[in-house]
Parts: structure tokens; C-alpha cells; sequence
């Protein structure tokens, strides 16, 4: 393919134009800060080369706060555009289907999975007592593939042109008969490279958890969020590589014309839409689930009770992690793969709602007789509850086959899953980043504001998607960029938009209260900043020392912490320090994540000097790596000792 | 929202046809199990925070419960009952919108119609009537029928929301979908899968006319519209929009896209047509609207059919 200028860099849309401008400017921003202040240095020592699974944590969540605004932007513009019938707003149908596209495809990919992948992160080696992951040099090479990834997924829309086939990519509409351009290329490099990262992330999470606890936490001890990222981890191992085959399988037909999926040559599109699913349905699982973990460290610590039926909460999740690999076809009812297949799909799909709904009950019997406290990581979970019962029965009422034939494509199934993504996924990225935030900065949230956020945003996700049920049963379909006076659907999409608006608002103030509170709230000086029930709250210090623990604490309770506390044991009463083996930093796994995205994108134009290039970058990092001796370094007691009475001295002062 | 569902000015929840309703009547039992679920939910969370919330006087604080045996089985029993009474009639009418719907006509055969799809338009053939209608259908009303959908290209769904639930379109593929219009009337019709750029406006209009009114119809047809050419119809295979046609005899002659999904694109490059990078400084700001051209001696009257259909659909079927 040799693209010309026009089809190479994308002219003539005025938001594009906007869009490359506010590129433009912000690299140009960025390097000159970096440079004016001196901190490149330091940018690439403490951060890029970060063995440290806080750090990576923290950048995945940075990362993802980044792509939240691009495709929290893309869903303003698409708002807009459906706000009245024949809108002019994005002029055609192009961008908008591109918009919804990107959307799509950012909010799953590049938002939902690396935020909670951040938490994971951030928090569980905490909570398990570990010192770090069990792979830190795999952490940050996942860290990169997603940032990589990501950047040649966003890209598109300044060069060579944005996807436009939706998130689902559905062949033969994504083939090069009928999606001409490099648009789809995008697509399955973007998601190739970062599926590796994800990939490898759930490798490591499994291991950590299953080598790594501290001493006395049995698997039933675990903390729910720990239980929740190690099913979910296990999902990702059982279904990303099945992605990782279908994006290959559908880039071999765009790149070599492979035909594995196309019209011509005996391909077969149905393959496509059943590969897709087999990997999309557990997807979504795999966002929700972590989130699930999130609600129960939440409500347990502010109705400060234990859990209310742990044992089953843990079977609950293992049972919906089960189930999640057998209802694939729900997504398809309608290809017509006859009354027996629906009639299974629609059972096994109803029977997810059984454990979904013990869990609810669970958590309900939690704030039973507790003592409630309504902080804000609280509230978000607390809005959870009810916003996502809404979303799960109307999952049953999609799961009915034969009631199904009238939702699917509409904006009743938009609906549901907004439900379930936003009250679920979302409200948890948002619940967790604020309830840890103290570990990762040593500040609170601001509270008062923090209540605004909320309220703003649950209220205008309800007017946002709440209509949009009534919509999909008056017939209107998603994905389509206009619609005509006469279908009747204008108040209510209008009231959509509005409703959009507010969310947008609050995100705004929500990002703007961690600027906020970062110069202006109280810093913690505890390690222990909501009165916490786990061992991510035991650390010596708010934000914990590089090495977590200098002596890993000794597990009695599924409540470690609290049950400490309890007792008026001290985890960081230590009487005699020991050496602490900790890894080394390494810039390989960015540079090779660099020869990826630039393989990758001589792949999307069929530049295959470019390719080779990437590919021999790769391989030559990949060989630096495995020649290298690298068995990490050792902090000694001393400097433990040392660390550890700095902290100490700190609070004191601090405190008198 | 009560009032709004009862109020059924909803398209899906205001079915004109035997298939449509019961798919209503299975949505609605459905509604009425979910509201009660999420009723019990909002109230008990409710209720627990009001009780338990921290505050003077605080009572019943009970940091120590880890769970009952009792209470965990009937909220894992009572969601499997509530399963297991919803899985019997969505199975059922599963097996039952397979089946020929009822009706109270003489004719009880169904009248068969192929549906195909291709970028941006809907082809409809009637094999037994060997008569061939562009972007709208006539159908005798009361009287079943029998949908065999296809696609030339990308897959559509194909959707009359008033009549019944939609089934894909695929190339290379046939499914079928059984229909039934109740009363007399326009219905709105439309591709629900996303197909790319002409997407929004693939629509059609279903004429439900009284079943002596559309045998004129069809003898009109083959009497007078003119004959479906292969050159005319591979016209149809360029991506973009069409007005509404009307022919004698179908394409089923020359190609069944369900037993062909390469036609298509082959039409395309007999026609000397190439797609374009939708960014391209050369490509349309809009989906073209093709003027087909078909044989002229009897075009005038092919016009007034266009006008006919044009005026019955510009009062759509509303409540
Ligand atoms: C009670 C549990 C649930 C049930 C029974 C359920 C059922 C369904 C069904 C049947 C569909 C397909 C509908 C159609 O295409 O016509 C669907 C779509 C979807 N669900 Fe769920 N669901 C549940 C929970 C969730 C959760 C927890 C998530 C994610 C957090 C989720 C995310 C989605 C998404 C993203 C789609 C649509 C994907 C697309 O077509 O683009 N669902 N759900
Ligand atoms: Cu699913």
C-alpha cells in the first residue's frame, strides 16, 4: 500500500484538525517542561525503567485516566450528534461511525482492563505482603505493550484514518473489500501488541498470588480483591489467547488476503463473530470482576464488619468465571443457529445472574448491622449497588432468546451495558483509585468535592442511559449517526445527551480534585488512612517504602489487619531487620515496546522495511534480555533500619 | 414507568402481528420478575442504610457476622426458581416463533419472500410470484410469511420491530424468519447490524394490504413492471442508496447470494467500480443515491409505482 499525502495525513475535519493540534501542542509542552525543569532523568530512572509494582500501578492508571478523556470525548461528540434528528454536527457518516468505533474500542481495551490492571497493581502485592509482583521485569514490559499499544491504536485518526468497523470488527465488513484504508490495520496491531501485555499480566498475577502470600494466608484468607484479580487473571490466561488468534487470523486477510474470514475464497465470517465472542463475553467478565473485589474491600471497611459470606462470595466469582466461557453465542441469537442452541445460550446465560445475585445479597447483609460510614470510595460503592442490579436483570430480560430478537442492536442492549460498565466497571476504577489514592500519594481525595463527583456523575449516567432502554424499544438501533423527525426519537435522546453532559462535568471535577487535593488536603501520616481491614493498610508508612514491608507480617485472619489491631499487635514492630532482595530497573522492555509499535506500524501501511525493523528490534532486545545476568539487588538491614526509623521520626514530628 | 411501558406507544411493546406479540408478552412477564427483583434490592439497601448508617445513639453494631448458611441458600435458591420459571416460556417461544404462525386466512401457506441485503439497499424477491421489489414490500395481511434472508456483502439484520424480533442477514448463509402482520398498514422496516456508511438509512416499508388487493397488485406487477435484467441488477451491487424499485421476475435467476457471497464484488468489478479510502481528497462528503437504469419503454409506469409507494410511506405507522 503507498498511501497518498491526503490519505496519509487525514486533512479537511475540522475536529481532527483540532485534534492534531492539540497533539502538536502537548508533546511540544511536555518536552519543554521535561527539559526546562531537568527532568528527564529522573522521568527515565524512577518511572520508564520502574521495577516497582506501585509505580507501574500508578502509570496504568495514569494511562488510563488519559484514554478515558480521548474516548470520554469521542462519546460528548457522539451525544451531540444524536442530540436532534439530521444533526449537522460531524457532518457525515464516516466520523461518526469512526467516533463509535474508537469509543468502543479505547473504553474496553485501553481504559476498563489497564485501570483495574493498575489497582491490581497497586494493591495486591500490598495486600497479600509481598514485596512486589513475582515478575517485575515482565510488569513493566506489560505496562509498555499497553502504552504502546494504545498510542498506535490512537494514532489512526490523525494518519492514515481511524477504524470504523465498531469494536467488534465484524468480517466481512472489516475486510478490505468493504473497509478500504489502513483504518482496521490500526485496529488489530493496536490490540495485538497490548494483548501481550495483558497476556503476560495475568501470568504474573496468578503467580505472584499463588507463590507470594506472607506467611498464614491460606487462599481462603485472602482478601476478596486478591480472589477476584486471581480468577480473573485465570480468565485472561483462557481467553486472550483466543484473541490474539483471531486478531492474527483477520490481519493475515488484511495483509496477505488469507481468506480465513472474507466473501471471496470460501471464508468464513461467522468464524470471526464466534472467535470474537469467545474471547468477548469472558472480557467483560474480566472488567467486572475486579471491580466486584473492589465493592467488597470498600463495604466491608466503611460498614467495618467482615464480609458476610466469604465462602460463598469465592465460590460465586469461580462459578461466574466458569460460566463466563459458555455463553458466547447470547451475543449472536440471531444468526439463526436454531431453537436448541438458543435455548442452551439462554439458560446458561440466565444462570450467571444466580451468582451475581448471591453477591448482591452478600453485600446488602454486610451493611447489616454495621456502622456505617458514607466516605467517598463508600458512596461509589454504595451507588453500585443499585445502578448495576439494574443493569444485571436487564442482562436476564437479553439472556430470554426469543425476547432478545428485539433488543439486540438497539439501544436497549447499549443501555444494559452501560449498566453493567459504567455502575460496575467504571464506578469501581473510580471507588478504588480513591479508596488506595493515600497509598499511592499520601493524600486524600477532598471529600466535598469528592461527594459532587459523585452525585453529578451517578445522576447523569441514569439521565444519560436510563432512556435509552425505552429508546431500544421503540425500535431505534445502535451505531447509527442520525435519524429522521418522524421516528419519534428526539426528547429522549435529547435528555440522553444532556444527561451525558453531566457525566463529562464531573469527570472534569474529578480530575480536577486530584490536582486539587494533591497542593491543598492534609497529607497522611499513617499507613492506615480509612481505618483498613488488610495488609495493604499494615505499611509502616502512607505511601509505602519501595520494599512494602520490612518484615513481612504474619497472617491469622481473612481480616489480617484488623484483627492485628484487634489484638494490639504492631506489624512494623520489628525487632531485627533483615536483608531485602529486591529487582533491578531496566530500560529493555521500553525500547523493545518501541521496535513494536514501530514493526506495527509499518505493518498498518505494508511498509515491510519498517516491519523487519520492528521485528529485528524486538528480537535484539529479546536477546540483550536473555544473555543478561540480572538477579536483582540486596537492600541490606542496615539500610532497612535506617528507612524504617526515618519514617518513624517523620510521624513523630508530624504528630507532636 | 409503569405509565410509560403501559403506555405502549413503544414500536416493540405495540405489536401488529401474531409473532410481535408474543414476543411482547414474554418481554413483559420478564419486566414484571426484574422490577419486583430490583424493588426488593433498593428497599432493603435503603432500609439497611438508614438503620445502620453511624450517628448518636448508634444500635446494633455487630462487627463479628460472617455470613448465615441459612440465609446464602435462599438468595442462591430463590434467583434459581426465578431462573427456572423464566427459562419456560423463552424456550417455548423459542420453538414457537420457528414454527409457521397462526393466522385466520383461507390462503395458510406461507407467502415466501426472499430478503438480501447489499450496501445500502434491501432486495426483495417473490420466487412463486416471480416479482422482484426494491426497499419496500407489499404483504397480504393476516396471511404468514416466510422471510429467506441473505446478504450480497456485509451482514445485515433484518427488522420490523412491529411485527417481530429481527434474524442476520449473510452472505453465503440463508436463514429464515417467520412474520405475520395482524392488521392493515405501514410497518417501518430496517437493517439493525451495523453495515458502515449508508448504514442509518437502510430502511424499507412494510405494506400490509388485504390479501385481494395485493393479487392485483402482484398481477399489475408482472404485467407491467419492467423485466429484472442482470445488468440491470448488478446496478444494485455498487455501494450507496436506491430509491424504491419495482420488477417482473427476480434475480433468483442468476444468483442466489446465499449459495454465491462473491457475486457481489464481482458485479462490483464488472462495473469498473473500486472502493476509496474514505479519507481520500476525491471520496463523496455523502453515500451516493444511484439512479438505476432500467429498461425505458416501461419506466413511466415503473415512476407511478414510486410515487404510490412514496405517498403510503410518508404517513409512517404511529400510534
Ligand atoms: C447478570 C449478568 C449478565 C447477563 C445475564 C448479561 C447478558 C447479556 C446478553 C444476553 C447480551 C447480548 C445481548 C445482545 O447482543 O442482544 C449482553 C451484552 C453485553 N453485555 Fe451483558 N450480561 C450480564 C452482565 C454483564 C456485565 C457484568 C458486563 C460487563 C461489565 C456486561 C457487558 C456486556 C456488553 C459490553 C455487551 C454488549 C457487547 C456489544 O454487543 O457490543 N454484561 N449481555
Ligand atoms: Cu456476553
Amino acid at each position: 500500500m503507498d498511501p497518498a499525502w491526503d490519505e496519509f495525513i487525514i486533512t479537511g475535519e475540522p475536529f481532527i484538525l483540532a485534534g492534531q493540534i492539540a497533539i502538536l501542542v502537548t508533546t511540544i509542552g511536555i518536552i519543554f517542561i521535561l527539559t526546562y525543569f531537568k527532568k528527564w532523568k529522573w522521568l527515565w530512572n524512577e518511572w520508564i525503567t520502574t521495577p516497582d509494582h506501585r509505580k507501574i500501578g500508578i502509570m496504568y492508571i495514569i494511562a488510563s485516566l488519559l484514554m478515558m478523556i480521548r474516548a470520554g470525548v469521542d462519546a460528548m461528540m457522539m451525544r451531540t450528534q444524536l442530540a436532534a434528528p439530521n444533526m449537522p454536527f460531524l457532518g457525515e457518516a464516516q466520523h461518526y461511525n469512526e467516533i463509535f468505533t474508537t469509543h468502543g474500542t479505547i473504553m474496553i481495551i485501553f481504559v476498563a482492563t489497564p485501570f483495574l490492571i493498575g489497582l491490581m497493581n497497586v494493591a495486591v502485592p500490598l495486600q497479600i505482603g509481598a514485596r512486589d509482583v513475582a515478575f517485575p521485569f515482565v510488569n513493566n514490559l506489560s505496562f509498555w505493550t499497553f502504552f504502546w499499544g494504545a498510542m498506535l491504536f490512537n494514532i489512526s485518526f490523525v494518519i492514515g484514518g481511524a477504524p470504523d468497523a465498531g469494536w467488534s470488527a465484524y468480517m466481512p465488513l472489516a475486510s478490505n473489500d468493504l473497509s478500504m484504508g489502513p483504518g482496521q490495520n490500526f485496529y488489530l496491531l493496536g490490540l495485538q501488541i497490548s494483548g501481550i501485555g495483558t497476556l503476560a499480566t495475568g501470568i504474573n498475577l496468578v503467580t505472584t498470588i499463588i507463590k507470594m502470600r506472607a506467611k498464614g494466608m491460606t487462599l481462603m484468607r485472602m482478601p476478596m480483591f486478591t480472589w477476584t484479580t486471581l480468577i480473573t487473571s485465570l480468565i485472561i490466561i483462557g481467553s486472550f489467547p483466543i484473541l490474539t488468534v483471531a486478531l492474527a487470523m483477520q490481519t493475515f486477510d488484511r495483509l496477505w488476503d488469507a481468506a480465513f474470514f472474507t466473501l471471496q475464497d470460501g471464508g468464513m465470517p461467522m468464524m470471526w463473530v464466534n472467535l470474537f465472542w469467545l474471547w468477548g463475553h469472558p472480557e467483560v467478565y474480566i472488567v467486572i470482576l475486579p471491580a466486584f473485589g473492589i465493592f467488597s474491600e470498600i463495604i466491608t471497611t466503611f460498614a467495618r464488619k467482615r464480609l458476610f459470606g466469604y465462602t460463598s462470595m469465592v465460590f460465586a466469582i469461580a462459578a461466574i468465571s466458569g460460566l463466563s466461557f459458555l455463553v458466547w453465542v447470547h451475543h449472536f441469537f440471531t444468526m439463526g443457529a436454531g431453537p436448541m442452541v438458543n435455548s442452551f445460550f439462554s439458560i446458561s446465560t440466565m444462570a450467571i445472574a444466580v451468582p451475581t445475585g448471591v453477591k448482591i445479597f452478600n453485600w446488602l447483609a454486610t451493611l447489616h448491622r454495621g456502622r456505617i460510614r458514607f466516605n467517598v470510595p463508600m458512596v461509589w460503592a454504595l451507588g453500585f449497588i443499585p445502578n448495576f442490579t439494574i443493569g444485571g436483570v436487564t442482562g436476564v430480560m437479553l439472556a430470554m432468546a426469543a425476547a432478545d430478537y428485539q433488543y439486540h442492536n438497539t439501544y436497549f442492549l447499549v443501555s444494559h451495558f452501560h449498566y453493567v460498565l459504567i455502575a460496575g466497571t467504571i464506578f469501581g476504577c473510580f471507588a478504588g483509585t480513591i479508596y488506595w489514592w493515600p497509598k499511592m500519594f499520601g493524600v486524600k481525595l477532598n471529600e466535598r468535592l469528592g461527594h459532587w463527583v459523585f452525585w453529578l456523575f451517578m445522576i447523569g449516567f441514569n439521565v444519560t442511559f436510563f432512556p435509552q432502554y425505552f429508546l431500544g424499544l421503540d425500535g431505534m438501533p445502535r451505531r447509527i449517526y442520525t435519524y429522521f423527525p418522524e421516528d419519534g426519537w428526539f426528547s429522549l435522546n435529547f435528555l440522553s445527551t444532556v444527561g451525558a453532559y453531566m457525566m463529562g462535568f464531573a469527570f472534569v471535577l474529578l480530575v480536577y480534585n486530584m490536582y486539587y487535593s494533591y497542593r491543598y488536603e492534609k497529607r497522611e501520616t499513617s499507613g492506615d488512612a480509612w481505618g483498613g481491614r488488610t495488609l495493604e493498610w499494615a505499611t509502616s508508612s502512607a505511601i509505602p517504602p519501595h520494599y512494602n514491608f520490612a518484615q513481612i507480617p504474619e497472617v491469622k485472619d481473612q481480616d489480617a489487619f484488623w484483627q492485628m489491631k484487634q489484638e494490639g499487635v504492631d506489624p512494623n514492630g520489628v525487632e531485627e531487620y533483615q536483608d531485602v532482595h529486591m529487582p533491578n530497573h531496566s530500560g529493555n522492555p521500553f525500547v523493545m515496546c518501541v521496535f513494536m509499535f514501530i514493526g506495527g506500524f509499518g505493518l498498518v501501511f505494508h511498509w515491510w522495511t519498517i516491519g523487519i525493523i520492528g521485528a529485528l528490534g524486538i528480537f535484539a532486545c529479546m536477546i540483550q534480555r536473555s544473555f543478561s545476568r540480572d538477579d536483582g539487588h540486596i537492600v541490606s538491614a542496615e539500610e532497612v533500619r535506617k528507612e524504617e526509623a526515618e519514617i518513624r521520626e517523620g510521624q513523630a514530628n508530624e504528630n507532636g | 414507568m409503569v405509565m410509560l411501558l403501559g403506555g405502549c406507544n413503544l414500536r416493540v411493546l405495540d405489536p401488529q402481528g401474531t409473532v410481535g406479540e408474543q414476543q411482547r408478552d414474554l418481554i413483559i412477564l420478564s419486566i414484571i420478575f426484574m422490577l419486583i427483583i430490583v424493588l426488593v434490592v433498593f428497599i432493603l439497601l435503603t432500609y439497611f442504610l438508614v438503620k445502620y448508617r453511624e450517628r448518636e445513639g448508634h444500635r446494633g453494631y455487630d462487627p463479628d457476622i460472617d455470613g448465615s448458611v441459612k440465609l446464602e441458600v435462599v438468595w442462591t435458591v430463590v434467583p434459581i426458581i426465578i431462573v427456572t420459571i423464566l427459562s419456560v416460556p423463552t424456550v417455548y417461544t423459542i420453538f414457537n416463533i420457528e414454527e409457521v404462525p397462526e393466522a385466520n386466512t383461507e390462503e395458510e401457506e406461507p407467502l415466501v419472500i426472499h430478503a438480501t441485503s447489499a450496501n445500502w439497499k434491501w432486495i426483495f424477491s417473490y420466487p412463486e410470484e416471480d416479482i422482484e421489489t426494491v426497499n419496500y414490500i407489499n404483504i397480504p395481511a393476516e396471511r404468514p410469511v416466510l422471510f429467506r434472508l441473505t446478504s450480497a456483502d456485509s451482514m445485515a439484520s433484518f427488522w420490523v420491530p412491529q411485527l417481530g424480533g429481527q434474524r442476520y442477514n449473510m452472505a453465503g448463509m440463508q436463514t429464515e424468519l417467520y412474520l405475520q402482520a395482524g392488521e392493515e398498514g405501514t410497518y417501518y422496516g430496517r437493517n439493525a447490524n451495523f453495515t458502515g456508511e449508508g448504514f442509518a438509512e437502510m430502511r424499507f416499508d412494510v405494506n400490509a394490504i388485504d390479501e385481494t388487493e395485493f393479487n392485483e397488485w402482484v398481477t399489475d406487477v408482472q404485467e407491467e413492471a419492467p423485466q429484472l435484467t442482470q445488468e440491470t441488477y448488478d446496478q444494485f451491487m455498487v455501494p450507496g442508496h436506491v430509491e424504491e424499485y419495482t420488477f417482473s421476475g427476480t434475480h433468483l435467476e442468476w444468483v442466489d447470494h446465499a449459495l454465491d457471497p462473491e457475486y457481489a464484488l464481482e458485479a462490483r468489478a464488472r462495473q469498473g467500480y473500486e472502493p476509496i479510502h474514505p479519507h481520500a481528497s476525491e471520496a463523496p462528503d455523502d453515500v451516493p443515491t444511484w439512479d438505476i437504469d432500467v429498461d425505458t419503454d416501461v419506466t413511466e409506469r415503473q415512476e407511478s409505482y414510486i410515487e404510490e409507494n412514496q405517498e403510503s410511506d410518508s404517513h409512517h405507522h404511529h400510534h
